[in-house]
């Protein structure tokens, strides 16, 4: 089955008076259809770059895709017009982003917005527009959809706003979905309702999903495949059980350690990863990780060691993968049992 | 177990050490206390009595009139030990940093008591207030907005100093400046940098400098971690343990991430819409939650490790939360608890001790 989406050594970088910020370096990934792949990563790590560069809307200036390919459904996105590619925007590629209120028009009411999507993609206009819209906000939970239909964002919640969010996001029957972080902004009880419904409705309608974010419960919670990427690279890729129960890159494994858990007894110390994220604008040829990395070897200066495949999709980019391996086992488990019974 | 890879190293575990089991889970609760060496005394620092903080809501230009109140705080009681760490905890909105701008009286109490040390709080007139502030301090939660972009680290840091007089002498000050930029684990030379030159991490530690360069004994930490990633969090809490036990430290810690606040407090307390819900031991609050909300709100958090998640069952809570404005009646959960009966609509329910230090409030317990 040909893949839904191909990513291939996609690079942005922007031009700054600071120097050249190597954004996103290179990544290679692809989207089979109907699943869900997590971006997992820090500020400043690229993950949000890369997603934006999929839908080409990265500023230019100071911001370029320099290199690689995006192919989506067999055609290579960075080759289309700025027309073309708007028609793909929202129609084929939904897109659901962290902030809901400033992502929403706040002079336009709910329906309109709404409307406005199906108007230009698909071409439903009146009536039969204002009924989908109905039934999309039924879909995602909203009660009393018409009424509101004409309410502005600002008469809704935050939780709410989201929701309208992956209504509009849903509203062209996308082939896939990109969601930048779109829980960080809630409360966890509202959080998991948004995490149960964006799971719930790409199962049932067989949409693939781009998640974003920094937390990594919420990727344990419902990415099939994780990559992990550091400075503007993907240094670890696998699906979730290969990420979270056998990391093969450090990085990995300190971000795993450096939480804590409430699963498990408490710990008497956190583990975290020392030092600072690197600068973007001065990265060398060697791993941008090394000077946080606790089994960096000499070679680690010299060249970037490249994404090696451990076992089936698991693919990790670090010379020391054995010696992680090892000290991986001292990632702590839990025992499934007690947590059933807590929760 | 629900994967069939993760079921021999669990058969081979409980095989070989289940006779063990009592003797570690003794070692893990010895472990499992942050310093321990300084647990906390049975004497309150701070005791706040029936906090109400309600905010007017007014309407028209030049004649304003009250035509509402936002009762961000309505009627909170409890007690912070000294040497504790108090989790306070809840979704936006609930009041938990209100009750914290209450204590540093930041804000103009409605209602109520807070006695920090004998001295009723509220009674006090600025003046009075201010050799308290040098007690009391506070690290707020965006590191971008809370320090000053036009003053250097170092007089960012000093500052507190002049306006209590501890250090009167410039050179004494610029000394305690280096020495307390060291105890955070920054750089010296940073006093002579501005904010923007520095990472989210490294100006949580500067506001952190900021609040122990007058030698308090209490410090708020408003959601002192939550707008940093995830690796420099880790670095910030265990800063804020070691100085806890070093300095003698009394937190109260709010915050809305539960495993954080797990990890680092004592004593855990779970507000909702202006109300306190539970309150208790924090190991005796994860394990035991009695609190529908508590309850709730534990579930939701999602579990960075795909197995536990895979086998967890998913009890999510329906609705919003009300507004504070108008929140409903009788118990202000009721609208959203799964438990609730027809008295829950009428009926405040008492917040009492259920177990021994276990306060909760809920009549269906």
């Amino acid at each position: 089955m040909p893949k839904l989406l191909e990513i291939e050594g996609l690079k942005t970088q922007f031009y700054t008076s600071a120097g050249t910020v190597k954004a996103v370096d290179g990544i290679t990934y692809d989207v089979n259809a109907g699943e869900t792949v997590a971006i997992v990563g820090e500020s400043g790590c690229g993950k949000s770059v890369g997603a934006m560069s999929i839908l080409r809307l990265i500023p230019d200036p100071p911001g370029k895709i320099v290199e690689g390919s995006i192919t989506f459904q067999g055609q290579d996105l960075l080759q289309l017009t700025e027309d073309e590619m708007r028609g793909i925007r929202g129609k084929d590629i939904g897109m659901v982003f962290q902030e809901p209120m400033t992502s929403l028009n706040p002079v336009l009411t709910i329906g309109r917005q709404l409307t406005e999507t199906l108007e230009e993609h698909m071409g439903i206009v009146g009536e039969t527009a204002h009924a989908r819209s109905i039934e999309l906000l039924g879909l995602v939970g909203i009660s009393e959809p018409d009424r509101r239909l004409v309410q502005y964002p600002h008469h809704l919640s935050g939780g709410m706003r989201q929701r309208v969010m992956i209504a509009m996001a849903l509203a062209c029957e996308p082939k896939l979905i990109i969601a930048d972080e779109p829980t960080t902004a809630l409360d966890v009880t509202i959080q998991a309702q948004i995490l149960e419904l964006m799971k719930d409705l790409t199962r049932r309608l067989g949409v693939a999903l781009i998640v974003i974010t920094h937390n990594l419960g919420v990727v344990a919670r419902y990415a099939d495949r994780v990559n992990v990427m550091y400075a503007g690279k993907i240094i670890e890729s696998g699906t979730a059980h290969d990420i979270y129960h056998t990391p093969r890159h450090p990085y990995t494994l300190a971000l795993l350690k450096s939480v804590p858990r409430m699963d498990l007894p408490r710990q008497a110390k956190l583990d975290p990863v020392e030092g600072q994220p690197p600068d973007l604008t001065r990265l060398d040829d060697g791993c941008a990780f090394r000077p946080r990395c606790r089994f960096a070897v000499k070679k680690c200066a010299q060249k970037f060691p490249p994404l090696e495949k451990i076992k089936g999709p698991h693919i990790a980019a670090c010379w020391e993968k054995e010696k992680v391996a090892k000290s991986a086992r001292t990632i702590p488990t839990s025992k499934t049992k007690r947590m059933r019974k807590a929760s | 177990m629900s994967t069939a890879r993760s079921k021999p190293a669990a058969k081979r575990k409980s095989a070989a050490k289940a006779s063990s089991a009592a003797k570690r889970k003794a070692k893990a609760s010895a472990a499992r206390r942050p310093g321990a060496a300084n647990q906390p005394k049975r004497e309150p620092l701070v005791k706040v009595r029936n906090l109400k903080m309600h905010f007017p809501v007014t309407e028209g230009v030049f004649v304003p009139k009250v035509v509402a109140h936002v009762k961000a705080v309505d009627g909170v009681s409890f007690d912070i030990m000294k040497g504790e760490t108090l989790g306070l905890v809840g979704e936006s909105g609930c009041g938990k940093t209100t009750t914290g701008r209450c204590i540093l009286q930041l804000e103009d109490v409605t209602e109520g008591e807070i006695i920090y040390d004998d001295v009723n709080l509220i009674t006090l007139n600025k003046k009075s207030m201010r050799p308290l502030r040098q007690r009391i301090q506070v690290i707020f939660q965006d590191p971008y907005s809370s320090l000053n972009p036009r003053m250097k680290i170092g007089e960012i840091i000093s500052e507190p100093m002049m306006v209590h007089n501890t250090e009167p002498d410039q050179e004494a000050r610029d000394k305690r400046v280096a020495e307390l930029l060291e105890v955070c684990g920054l750089n010296p030379k940073f006093s002579d940098r501005y904010p923007h030159e520095m990472s989210g991490g490294q100006r949580q530690r500067v506001g952190i400098a900021r609040a122990l360069s007058v030698k308090p004994e209490f410090i708020i930490c408003d959601e002192a971690v939550s707008a940093l990633d995830v690796s420099i969090q880790a670095q910030v809490i265990n800063l804020l343990e070691d100085l806890r036990d070093e300095y003698n430290l009394t937190y109260l810690f709010i915050a809305h991430d539960l495993s954080v606040v797990r990890h680092l407090c004592h004593r855990v307390a779970v507000m909702y819409l202006g109300n306190m819900v539970e309150l208790a031991e924090c190991d005796e609050l994860y394990d035991n939650p009695v609190h529908p909300y508590t309850q709730a709100l534990l579930a939701a958090v999602p579990i960075p490790d795909p197995t536990v998640e895979g086998g967890r069952k998913h009890q999510i809570i329906k609705g919003e939360i009300p507004s504070p404005i108008n929140p409903p009646s009788g118990c202000v959960f009721h609208p959203r608890c799964p438990i609730a009966v027809d008295a829950c609509k009428k009926n405040v329910p008492e917040f009492r001790e259920i177990r021994p230090g276990h306060w909760a409030a809920c009549s269906e317990i």
